[in-house]
């Protein structure tokens, strides 16, 4: 036992001290009341979480919340499934594609982010100018502007940059299996469809958990991309709960610690709950342990 | 490889031009893929080369009306910028060694022993992961500021090495399963203690586990945005994410020299990447993916 701490401790310190810490201070600063400076004046009770269950913009950021977190997960491991595939063969030009893959993972999301508004522009963003050229549009549309388009745009900018993580994660999957069962499943006539549907996605089913999990927790959590897409839009039309917890403290008429305290409560509990849910629906033990 | 998909089909000329053509199709795709992944950064590129108000101008142009060469001689004469590298590279080098430091000996110790408290610990762990530091900001803003640590190297690195150690305990802890007992049984019988063992015989063989932790160490503290956004006052002090924004303001706009700094500060992690590709399949498969 007392080995073991020795082993752990460093661990232990770290998790402690910067995780677990700052978790307890954001449950003390949920019910404490703040004065513009940030410094405590009191206790405040429940008040910031009713303050939060209130908020007349709440249902709007868990909706966006939801769709945020179901359509990016779902269509970047979709996507990621099939671009595995073609990581994976041997053909000219392979390396420059697994390079150029690489780049949105490398670069840094808020200067990502900060691209996008600008190629997305309805003023002077290129991406209008190379549809109208395409005749694909007639006039530019205002991607980032138009309530019909911002959350479109958001999603397409989030798959982008969460794709190379987790092509990578399948593509080291794929890697990982015993030929031999192709070669048995070819011998015996299967089709290509067949193989695929029977051998490669169950034994895909582990790096395909992984990606999941990993992604559910980073795309919930993702800031720069909802943020910065959205920044010029007021309120909280467009806000996941995240950029939610974080306007309320920093960039809102609210201007309150202890209120982004309390959605960042939320928020925690929140991630917690749908890991824990999706873990539970897909059997994660029996994974992990063989 | 793994994903030969083509069937012995009966008609023997279809099959002959479809393997003749397929090597094409599959570069042609990786083209596509390439272009898709590419056209940001191009874009970015091209911005970076011509003056900022040809950036902004409407309607866009697709290539620069007016080159413009000097804006990499520019932000890389410019002080801050300098500064900012520095403080990327000094947060991004110090985290990953941390991380390295304090995920090893705890990984190493619950994959090698049962002792009472593994489950909880490695529980503790995966609850960690699921905590970004983005949600818990205003604890963590607390914390330091209650310590006297904010606007300090220290409290931003700290930052980096907890919320980036679960996912590297998590890895590593894979490989240390993977390796078999008898290896250290070996080791043991001539003589070496546990942590000569560790040294010389485990280390070396979980390099990849190792290789992927770094990187990816590296590459989340590199690219963290919020909590220095939150931590840093000094200009001087801020890491290459929060400072460079300070290009486009309300009060200046370089959209070129943003672009630019941006590029410099995406090539070093992209050859980093390239350079250790093969390295990063191997490891994210027998870490995270069993």
């Amino acid at each position: 036992m007392w080995s073991a701490l020795l082993w752990l401790a460093p661990s232990l310190a770290l998790i402690f001290g910067v995780v677990i810490f700052p978790a307890y201070e954001l449950i003390r600063a949920s019910v404490s009341d703040y004065s513009i400076t940030g410094l405590r004046k009191g206790s405040a009770g429940l008040k910031n979480y009713t303050d939060v269950l209130a908020h007349a913009d709440l249902w709007v950021v868990l909706r966006n919340t939801a769709i945020w977190v179901i359509v990016v997960v779902a269509l970047t491991i979709v996507i990621s499934l099939a671009l595995a595939q073609l990581m994976a063969k041997d053909f000219v030009g392979r390396r420059i594609m697994r390079w150029s893959i690489i780049v949105p993972w490398a670069a840094s999301l808020v200067i990502t982010a900060r691209l996008f508004t600008l190629i997305l522009d309805y003023n002077h963003g290129i991406l209008n100018r190379l549809l109208i050229w395409l005749h694909l549009i007639n006039e530019p549309v205002d991607f980032l502007g138009d309530d019909r388009f911002t959350m479109a745009s958001m999603i397409g900018v989030g798959v982008f940059v969460s794709i190379p993580f987790t092509a990578y994660v399948l593509l080291a999957g794929l890697n990982a299996m015993p030929t031999d069962v192709f070669e048995a499943a070819r011998v015996d006539g299967a089709r290509p469809s067949q193989i695929y549907r029977h051998i490669t996605l169950p034994l895909l089913r582990p790096a395909i958990l992984v990606a999941s999990v990993l992604n559910l927790i980073y795309v919930f959590n993702s800031f720069p991309v909802v943020y910065t897409l959205n920044d010029r839009n007021p309120g909280f039309s467009h806000d996941t709960s995240i950029t939610f917890s974080y306007k309320l403290a920093f960039k809102s008429a609210e201007h309150s610690v202890g209120m982004s305290a309390a959605a960042g409560i939320f928020n925690v509990a929140l991630i917690l709950l749908v890991v824990m849910v999706y873990l539970r629906l897909i059997k994660w033990k029996e994974v992990t342990q063989t | 490889m793994t994903t030969e998909t083509l069937p012995r089909a009966p008609i023997r000329n279809r099959t002959s031009t479809l393997r003749r053509i397929r090597p094409w199709l599959l570069s042609l795709w990786g083209l596509a893929v390439t272009a898709v992944f590419a056209a940001p950064y191009a874009v970015m590129l091209l911005d970076a080369l011509r003056p900022s108000g040809d950036v902004l101008a409407s309607p866009p142009s697709f290539l620069p009306r007016v080159w413009q060469w000097s804006t990499f001689g520019t932000v890389l004469g410019d002080e801050r910028f300098i500064a900012w590298l520095k403080t990327s590279l000094l947060v991004a080098t110090s985290s990953t060694a941390i991380v390295v430091v304090v995920a090893v000996p705890a990984a190493f110790f619950t994959a090698r022993f049962a002792f009472p408290g593994r489950t909880a610990f490695l529980l503790l762990v995966l609850i960690t992961q699921m905590f970004s530091p983005t949600s818990l900001v205003v604890g963590i803003y607390r914390e330091f500021f209650e310590l006297n640590l904010v606007n300090t190297y220290l409290a931003i690195i700290l930052t980096n090495s907890a919320f980036n150690l679960a996912f590297a305990i998590w890895i590593l802890q894979g490989f240390f399963s993977s390796i078999p007992r008898d290896v250290e049984e070996a080791a043991n019988l001539d003589g070496c203690g546990r942590i000569r063992t560790l040294w010389h015989v485990m280390l070396p063989l979980i390099r990849p586990g190792l290789v992927t932790a770094v990187i990816f160490t590296f590459i989340a503290a590199w690219n963290e945005y919020v909590v220095a956004l939150t931590l840093m006052q000094d200009d001087a002090k801020k890491p290459l994410t929060v400072g460079i924004n300070s290009y486009v303001t309300g009060y200046e706009q370089h959209w070129d020299q943003l672009f630019a700094a941006s590029i410099i500060a995406i090539v070093p992690v992209v050859i980093l990447f390239a350079a250790i590709e093969k390295h990063l399949v191997g490891g994210l498969t027998a870490g995270s993916v069993k």
